[in-house]
Parts: structure tokens; C-alpha cells; sequence
């Protein structure tokens, strides 16, 4: 029963975007159905994952395919309904922040190509965490990186988008080529092209080729560190829904993608867990360091993606290597703080996007600085900002808190098991800390600059609140932050389902009951009701706050204050980026001082990603100057391009011709 | 069991009025050193008192958050203290995996209390707020190695065993190095000398103090109240590491662990009174010779 229900909420997604097409450019209704096939896309998909979350269930089923004998099978367990869950949810949420963030009267010209891309996307996504064959796999996902290509590149007219979407469209293509090689590589292992486990006496170099195309394709997916330079660019020149819809979920594929293929590997040896441990490691640490020196405010929630990328890969790195040193506790732990941190971080890094997209759309502009003292004109989405920046950050009672928690006490079990060899597993808490530490040092100068203070410049001073067909997205948002936060025994049993393959069907919720201080639960509600009680004598404070009287802000006696007096982002982080300059090497132009009486002068600093500036983009000119005898054969001629097809026609004609046989009776003459 | 209820009752009302007598220790202290009479033990209780009977004047710029900060700021502290157990008895709440919640716990203090700094857009509190935020991601890894340490010798993620573990390992070396580093992290999260000044004047050199100067009244009260309680929680975490001697009777306990954190106290002001504040720029390399303390505490232990 789940199986049908899912496609039908698919179809009805797929189809969203196209009675839009006959409406005109500038009337609403084609908006109007599009969110309403969409809300009840979702709904309908959100019911039938959440039944299979709960029951456990796998449903099987093969649609007749698109050429005839080669049917799409597909397959719903635990682990794709989990996925399932967070990529209906975020469909519903951006189709009506669309609304009032993407009005069609306001882009006629691309409202209606996002919206039928939008519902394409969505259904590819859900079908990529549906397939069970190669073929299925691959078509959605192609369709899926193709579709979001187009929504990158949806105000094409700036040249930064085009330059965004086209590094995307680069990197996912190379993802794409990997992926095939390792599909070959499966079908090579277990001899079919469904997804089922590979038989355990293959080779040893097989499988591990398999792994390392499986981390290329779906690392580049999810951004892992030196695979992430197609995403800061992208989520920051992306409509807010759309990059929002980016980060949440569509660098959860990636993850989904590499949980799927490490769940049909038999033993996977300890040192594939190190390698995702360490890249984890890695990412949670350089993201964080680079969201420091951003001055964009999208940029700078894009490397914060890269961080939580990373402290998801961490949690897996750490459930790879307890199978493989059989310790079924850090399973248990690695994988359920690596899954819940999925979840998580969909939500509050959708929040954040959808927050800040309300900023870019009442002010117009994404740099920090230019902003500011917003929280007076926007209560509602300075109050959900806050509310995304607590939970990005780790801090109870929010829901970051309880999946960081799960990944800290997994990096902390190897120390107390006296599991020779593994102790050092634990300084990946200490990264963790400092990585936490430092999140809370950017969350706190992006908030305090954009929200808090005063206005820096002009542009502010005409901002207004969202309507509520933004708000109530992020409140919908938020209160799952909430929930899951506070009742974190909520998640227990999908956790287990999602799991299952990893800590045994039918016992997954028990083992994880038994493995996880859920006494935690009981803790974070005393601290809210704590933090509540005191909110509540907060309001006698704040009557008498209301009373009493406004004055200037404190200047030493100077009576003026004026905004440019103000800390700036800048200077906030200037401290930490200059600690960490060696990993960051913020460069500056310009130089202050020098004469008794200055001249006034310009000073302009940033941090460039030197792997995007450096590597990436070095390695793509190398590779342009080699491929210069293969342009030859690109002329953009139509004629010349037919001309291939029929070429490619023929020699796949010729090889249905029994050559084989042919050579066989030579030889044999 | 009643003597469990009994023992909690007596957590609880240490916590909530014994934080104000660590500063006046303090001040007592240092004013010996200098050969002053000083300021009466009981001051910062009056000061408090008062502060909270004060109205309050608020600045132009601010939002909630302005007045939101404190509040949280002492909710998230009175739960952190409420995590570990004070003397030789269990802490009221407990629970496996705790230490990283009392971790974060001041991380929601320190986002609350940076963000109000911020919110008056002055560009000394913002000053202020982005030192705080810099030598907390310095002395957080600090922290973690020494729970670390901890983790290793009692096998458990909760701080009442983590920290009653000492007991058995009595001033063992890597105790004893965790606890000097722990210490460092004690004088620079509780803005004493050699980081942090909480008497000068000067705004430019100030961190903790900075963040607050257009607090008043009632909010300033409980700043002052919640930082005194950070102290009191601090001290008690180094006092497990560096004293782990109880005679199991509760009668006797708890006045030795009242007189004990006096000591402590003593100590911090005596470290006061003969060091001079370091510059700005040192400070990052004092949290991390903290932090190599605590790391080499941690490589002693799994050798």
C-alpha cells in the first residue's frame, strides 16, 4: 500500500509545474496549483514514508521502464523512507515560501520554468532514494542533477549564476562518470544490476575501487571537503527556496547514496571507516574556518553546510569502523547520530536559508555588512534565525544538540572500551568542540550583524516583515527543531527502521534504547521548563524594563553614537580568521595609517577557498589545454552532431553482428 | 534515600547562595596581598541585593535579546551546576552522556550573552563579544581533553563518576596535569587575571567586563549572580582533581567541601594578586599550553 501512495504523491509533484505552463505570465493561478499539487504530493508522500518508518516494512515493486524489458525496480525500506521523509517535507515548504519569495507577477519570465523544474527535482530525488536497479538509479539521478542545474542558473542573466551553475554542472557530471564506473563495477561483483549485496568472497581491490568511485560520485553530491568546490557558489546564487532545498536535501542524496551502496558491502575493512572519519574530520573543521571569512550571507550558510557534511560523515566513519572492529555499540551510535544529524541539519539549514532568503528579499543584498538593526523591522524572522542559529550550533534544548550528542558519545566510546589502537578515535570529539566552539563564533557575528544593533547602511531602512506565506514555512520549520529537540524519543523508532540494515531488523529501536543515555530526554525537558519557569519571571523584568527609560548606548561619555561606530562581521571575526590564517590566508588590499594626518583610504579583505581557487580551477585549465584536439570535433554544427548519432548507430548495429564467430572461423581456417 | 533527598536539598542551596561569597573571598584576598583592609567578605551579596532593587536605564538600539541574555545566561549556568556533584555526592541530575550537555550548556550562555553585546551596536561590547568567542574555541578543546582524561579513568560519560574517579586515582600525574590545565580554563572562562581584568577601567583591554557596560539594575544583578555560580561550578570541578579526599560522612563532608572551595577561592585571588594581566595576544598561546596540558594528561592515560 505504501508503494502506490508514494508514486501517486511523485506523479502529482512531477506534474505540478504544468497546468502553470497554459497560464499567462502574469496570473497567479498557475502558482496557486502548483503549490496545491504539491502540498498534497507531500502529504500523501509524508503519510506512506512515515507508515514504513514505523512498521519497518519493505515494499517491492517494477514499473514497466521506458524501453521495453529493462523494467525500473524499485524498493522502499526503512533507509529510503527516512530520506523520503525530509525530501517531501522540504517540497511542501518551499512550494509555499515560493509563494511569497518567487512571486509570479514579480519574475514572469522564470516563475514558471522554476516551478516545473522544482517538481521534477523533487520527484527525481524521491526515485533516486526509491531505486533498486542501476538504471533506475541513474535516470533519476542525471534528471536530478539536470534539473537542478536549470535551477541554479534561474536568473541566467547574471554572470555569476551562469559561472555557478555551470562549476555545478561540471563537478556532477564528474560525479555522474564515477558512479557509472562503479555500477560496472557492482554488476562485475554480484552479476546483476539490481542493488543487492555483493557476494563476500570478492576481491578485496573490487570492492575497494567500489568504495572510492562510491566516495568520488557521492562525495562530490555532498560536498565533502576537497570535493565541495561547485557549492558555496551555487547555494549563494540560487533563489533562497532553491538553495535551501540544495543544502537540505539534495546533499542528503549524496549521503543516501553512499549509505546504500556501503550497505551491500560485505565486511567493509576498518580503514575505509578511518578514511570517512578523517574526510569528516576534515570538512567539519575547513567549513566552519571558511564560513568565518565570508562576507556573504548565503556563502557563509553554504560552508556551513559543509561543516554539518562533515559531522555526518564523522558519525558514518564511525559506524564503518565498529563493523569492522565488531563493536556493535559504535555502530549503533555512529550510525544513528550520522542519520539524525541528516534530519537535523535539513531543518535548521533550511531554516537559516529561508530566514536569510526573507532578508534578501526585503533589503535586496547578501552582504553582512550592509545590514544590520533588522531585528526591530523583522521580529519573526530575527526570531527564527535565532532559533535556526541555536540548533546549527549544537546548543540545547534545540534538535542540533541531540544528534551532535549521539556522534560525541561514539567518538568517546573507544576510550572507555580499552579497545586497543582505537583511543584515538576520541580526539574527533575535540575537533568536534572546537568545531562547535567556532560555530557558535559565526552564528553569533552573522546574527548580531545582520539582526542586532543599528542600521548600517540605507538599505535597511525600507525593510519589511515577510508575509506569512514565508513565515509559515519556517515556523513549520522551527517547531520540528523543537520537537525534535525536546522529545528526542520521538525519532527513537524511525531511527531504528532506517538503521535496521546496520544494527539488525526488528531490534533496531531496542538496541538503540539500550545503547543511548535516552535519559537525556529528560534532562534537555527540565532545562526548557527551566528556561521556561525563568522566561516567565523574565516578564515581571522586562514590565519593568518597558518602564524604564531609552538612552543612547554607552561611548565612553560620547553622547552620539552613530552606526559606523559599530562592530562590523569584519571585525568580529578578524581575531580568528588571523588564528587561523595559516588553514584560511585571507588576503588584503589596501594599507591604513602611515602620514600624521591619513588621507582617507580603502582597505578590502576576504578569504579565498584555495581549493576552488587554487586546485579546482587550475585543474580545469590544465584540462581545457589538453582537450583542445578532442574541440576539434566540437563545432556546435547540428549537421555534424547528426552525423555522430548515425555514426554511434552503426557501430552499435555492427555490434549485434556475431563478430566473435566471424573471427573464430578465420582463426580456425 | 533521605539522606540522598537531604544531600541534593544541600546541593541546591549551595548553589543558589553560596556564588556571591567566592568574589568577596577573592577581593579579601588580594586586598591582604596588598596590605588592605578591603571590601567586607559578605560585599557582593549588598551589591547584588542592591542592584536587583535598582531600575534600569536600557539603550535605544537594543531588542529582547538585550534582556533575554542574562536570564538565559543563569537558567543554562543553574542547570550546568546542577550536573555535577559537589563534595563526595551525586549530582541531582546525571545521566550518561551529560558532560557534553554541561560543555554546551555554556556554549547557550556564551551565544546569549555575545549576541547581547552586540545588540547595543557599540564597538566596545562588540569588541568584547569577539574575544569571548575567540578564546572559548581555544579553551573548549582544553576542556574536552580534560573530560577525556576523566572519561579514561572512570569509564563513563557522566560527570558524577567522571569526577568522583579521582577518589581511586589519587593524584595520579594525569589528574593532576588535567586539573592544571582545567585550571587555566578556570581563570580565563571566569574573567580573572592573567586573562581578563574585572576591575580596570579601560574598556580596550577588558573582555568579560566589556560585554556588559550598558547592562543595569537588575540585569547587570544577575550577571553578576551567574558568573559568580560559574565560578562556584569551576572551582568545584578543579577541587575534584586536585583534593580527592572524602571521610564518607556527610556531616563532616560538607563543611570540608564549603572550606575547601574558600581555599580554592583564595588560591585564584592569590594568582590575582601576584600576576600581571597578559596581553591580548598571548592569551590564545595561555589556552593553548592549557589544552597541551590536558592532551598530555590524555596520552599518559592510553600510553
Amino acid at each position: 500500500m505504501e508503494m502506490p501512495l508514494t508514486l501517486a504523491a511523485c506523479t502529482l509533484i512531477l506534474i505540478s509545474g504544468l497546468p502553470g505552463l497554459f497560464a499567462s505570465r502574469r496570473a497567479a493561478w498557475g502558482q496557486i496549483t502548483a503549490t496545491a499539487l504539491v502540498l498534497s504530493g507531500s502529504l500523501i508522500g509524508l503519510a506512506s514514508s512515515f507508515a514504513v518508518l514505523a512498521t519497518g516494512r519493505v515494499c517491492i515493486t517494477s514499473l514497466p521502464g521506458i524501453w521495453p524489458g529493462w523494467p525500473l525496480h524499485l524498493r522502499m525500506d526503512g533507509l529510503s523512507a527516512f530520506f523520503a521523509v525530509l525530501i517531501f517535507l522540504m517540497a511542501a515548504v518551499g512550494s509555499v515560501y515560493g509563494h511569497g519569495y518567487w512571486r509570479q507577477r514579480e519574475h514572469p519570465t522564470t516563475g514558471r520554468k522554476l516551478r516545473l523544474l522544482y517538481g521534477v527535482m523533487l520527484t527525481a530525488m524521491v526515485v533516486v532514494t526509491l531505486a533498486n536497479d542501476a538504471f533506475a538509479f541513474l535516470l533519476a539521478w542525471e534528471i536530478m542533477a539536470l534539473t537542478s542545474y536549470f535551477l541554479i542558473a534561474t536568473e541566467d542573466h547574471k554572470p555569476e549564476c551562469r559561472q555557478a551553475a555551470w562549476v555545478y554542472f561540471v563537478a556532477t557530471h564528474i560525479g555522474t562518470l564515477a558512479l557509472f564506473a562503479m555500477f560496472a563495477l557492482l554488476h562485475e561483483a554480484s552479476g546483476t544490476f539490481l542493488l543487492s549485496p555483493i557476494p563476500a568472497r570478492t576481491c578485496a581491490g573490487l570492492k575497494t575501487a567500489i568504495f572510492l568511485l562510491a566516495l568520488l560520485g557521492f562525495g562530490l553530491k555532498a560536498g565533502i571537503m576537497p570535493l565541495h568546490f561547485w557549492l558555496p557558489g551555487a547555494h549563494a546564487n540560487a533563489p533562497s527556496h532553491i538553495s535551501a532545498l540544495l543544502s537540505g536535501v539534495l546533499l542528503k542524496v549524496g549521503i543516501y547514496g553512499l549509505l546504500r551502496v556501503l550497505t551491500l558491502m560485505p565486511d567493509p575493512p576498518a580503514v575505509w571507516g578511518v578514511i570517512i572519519l578523517l574526510l569528516g574530520g576534515l570538512s567539519a573543521f575547513l567549513g566552519v574556518a571558511f564560513a568565518l571569512g565570508q562576507h556573504d550571507i548565503k556563502r557563509l550558510l553554504a560552508y556551513h553546510s559543509i561543516e554539518n557534511i562533515g559531522i555526518i560523515f564523522m558519525g558514518l566513519g564511525l559506524a564503518l569502523i565498529g563493523v569492522a572492529a565488531h563493536r556493535p555499540v559504535w555502530v549503533v551510535l555512529g550510525i544513528a547520530g550520522c542519520l539524525l544529524h541528516v534530519w537535523n541539519h535539513g531543518l535548521f539549514k533550511s531554516l537559516l536559508f529561508l530566514s536569510a532568503g526573507s532578508v534578501v528579499h526585503s533589503t535586496g543584498t547578501r552582504d553582512i555588512d550592509s545590514l544590520g538593526g533588522l531585528a526591530g523591522r523583522m521580529p519573526w524572522s530575527a526570531g527564527l534565525f535565532m532559533m535556526g542559529s541555536v540548533a546549527i550550533c549544537g546548543l540545547p534544548p534545540l534538535n542540533g544538540f541531540i544528534s551532535e550528542l549521539l556522534v560525541y558519545v561514539g567518538l568517546l566510546t573507544p576510550v572507555t572500551q580499552n579497545a586497543r589502537g582505537w583511543s584515538s578515535i576520541a580526539l574527533g570529539a575535540v575537533v568536534l568542540a572546537v568545531v562547535g566552539a567556532l560555530a557558535v563564533a559565526c552564528f553569533v557575528k552573522v546574527f548580531g550583524a545582520v539582526f542586532l544593533g543599528t542600521s548600517r547602511t540605507a538599505l535597511t531602512q525600507h525593510a519589511r516583515e515577510c508575509p506569512w506565506s514565508m513565515k509559515i514555512p519556517m515556523l513549520i520549520l522551527a517547531l520540528w527543531c523543537a520537537v525534535i529537540g525536546v522529545a528526542p524519543m520521538l525519532a527513537v523508532l524511525p531511527l531504528g527502521n532506517a538503521a535496521s540494515v546496520w544494527i539488525g531488523h526488528s531490534t533496531g529501536a531496542q538496541r538503540l534504547h539500550g545503547v543511548i543515555p535516552w535519559g537525556i530526554l529528560t534532562a534537555v525537558n527540565v532545562c526548557f521548563a527551566a528556561v521556561l519557569l525563568v522566561a516567565f519571571a523574565a516578564v515581571r523584568l522586562r514590565r519593568r524594563a518597558i518602564r524604564s527609560p531609552r538612552r543612547a548606548t554607552w561611548a565612553c561619555g560620547y553622547v552620539r553614537p552613530t552606526s559606523r561606530m559599530q562592530y562590523t562581521a569584519v571585525s568580529f571575526a578578524q581575531m580568528l580568521v588571523t588564528l587561523l590564517a595559516l588553514v584560511l590566508r585571507p588576503l588584503r588590499h589596501g594599507a591604513v595609517g602611515g602620514a600624521v594626518f591619513p588621507p582617507p583610504t580603502e582597505v578590502e579583505s576576504h578569504v579565498p577557498d584555495f581549493i576552488t581557487d587554487h586546485i579546482a580551477f587550475r585543474c580545469w585549465r590544465k584540462f581545457k589545454e589538453w582537450m583542445v584536439p578532442v574541440r576539434m570535433t566540437h563545432k556546435g554544427n547540428i549537421q555534424q552532431y547528426l552525423l555522430y548519432f548515425l555514426l554511434i548507430l552503426i557501430a552499435l548495429m555492427c555490434s549485434l553482428v556475431p563478430l566473435w564467430s566471424l573471427v573464430n572461423w578465420v582463426m580456425g581456417r | 534515600m533521605n539522606n540522598h533527598i537531604t544531600n541534593i536539598l544541600i546541593q541546591i542551596g549551595l548553589l543558589v547562595f553560596m556564588p556571591p561569597l567566592l568574589p568577596g573571598v577573592i577581593n579579601k584576598t588580594k586586598a591582604a596581598f596588598a596590605g588592605r583592609k578591603g571590601p567586607p567578605l559578605l560585599q557582593p551579596y549588598f551589591d547584588i541585593y542592591k542592584l536587583l532593587r535598582k531600575g534600569m536605564v536600557i539603550s535605544t538600539t537594543t531588542t529582547w535579546i538585550f534582556q533575554a541574555a542574562p536570564v538565559v545566561t543563569l537558567a543554562a549556568t543553574f542547570l550546568a551546576g546542577m550536573l555535577i556533584p559537589f563534595g563526595a555526592f551525586s549530582s541531582p541530575i546525571h545521566f550518561s552522556g551529560d558532560l557534553i550537555l554541561f560543555v554546551y550548556l555554556f556554549g547557550l550562555a556564551r551565544f546569549f550573552t555575545t549576541s547581547a553585546a552586540l545588540d547595543t551596536g557599540s564597538s566596545f561590547e562588540g569588541m568584547g563579544a569577539a574575544r569571548e568567542v575567540t578564546f572559548a574555541c581555544v579553551s573548549e578543546a582544553a576542556v574536552l581533553l580534560g573530560l577525556l582524561v576523566l572519561v579514561r579513568l572512570s569509564d563513563t560519560f557522566s560527570l558524577t563518576p567522571m569526577l568522583l574517579a579521582p577518589l581511586s586515582h589519587p593524584l595520579e600525574a594525569p589528574v593532576l596535569l588535567a586539573a592544571a590545565g582545567l585550571f587555566i580554563v578556570l581563570l580565563a572562562e571566569n574573567s580573572r587575571i592573567p586573562v581578563d581584568d574585572p576591575n580596570t577601567h579601560l574598556e580596550l583591554t577588558m573582555i568579560h567586563e566589556v560585554m556588559v557596560l550598558d547592562h543595569s539594575g537588575p540585569l547587570l544583578g544577575i550577571i553578576q549572580y551567574a558568573s559568580a555560580m560559574k565560578l562556584l561550578i569551576f572551582e568545584t570541578v578543579v577541587l575534584h582533581l586536585v583534593a580527592p579526599f572524602h571521610a564518607g560522612l556527610p556531616v563532616v563532608d560538607w563543611p570540608v567541601f564549603i572550606i575547601e572551595i574558600i581555599g580554592m577561592s583564595g588560591v585564584v585571588g592569590a594568582v590575582e594578586s601576584m600576576m600581571a594581566r597578559l596581553q591580548m595576544r598571548h592569551i590564545p598561546t595561555l589556552l593553548a599550553a592549557a589544552s597541551l596540558l590536558c592532551g598530555f594528561g590524555f596520552v599518559l592515560m592510553v600510553r
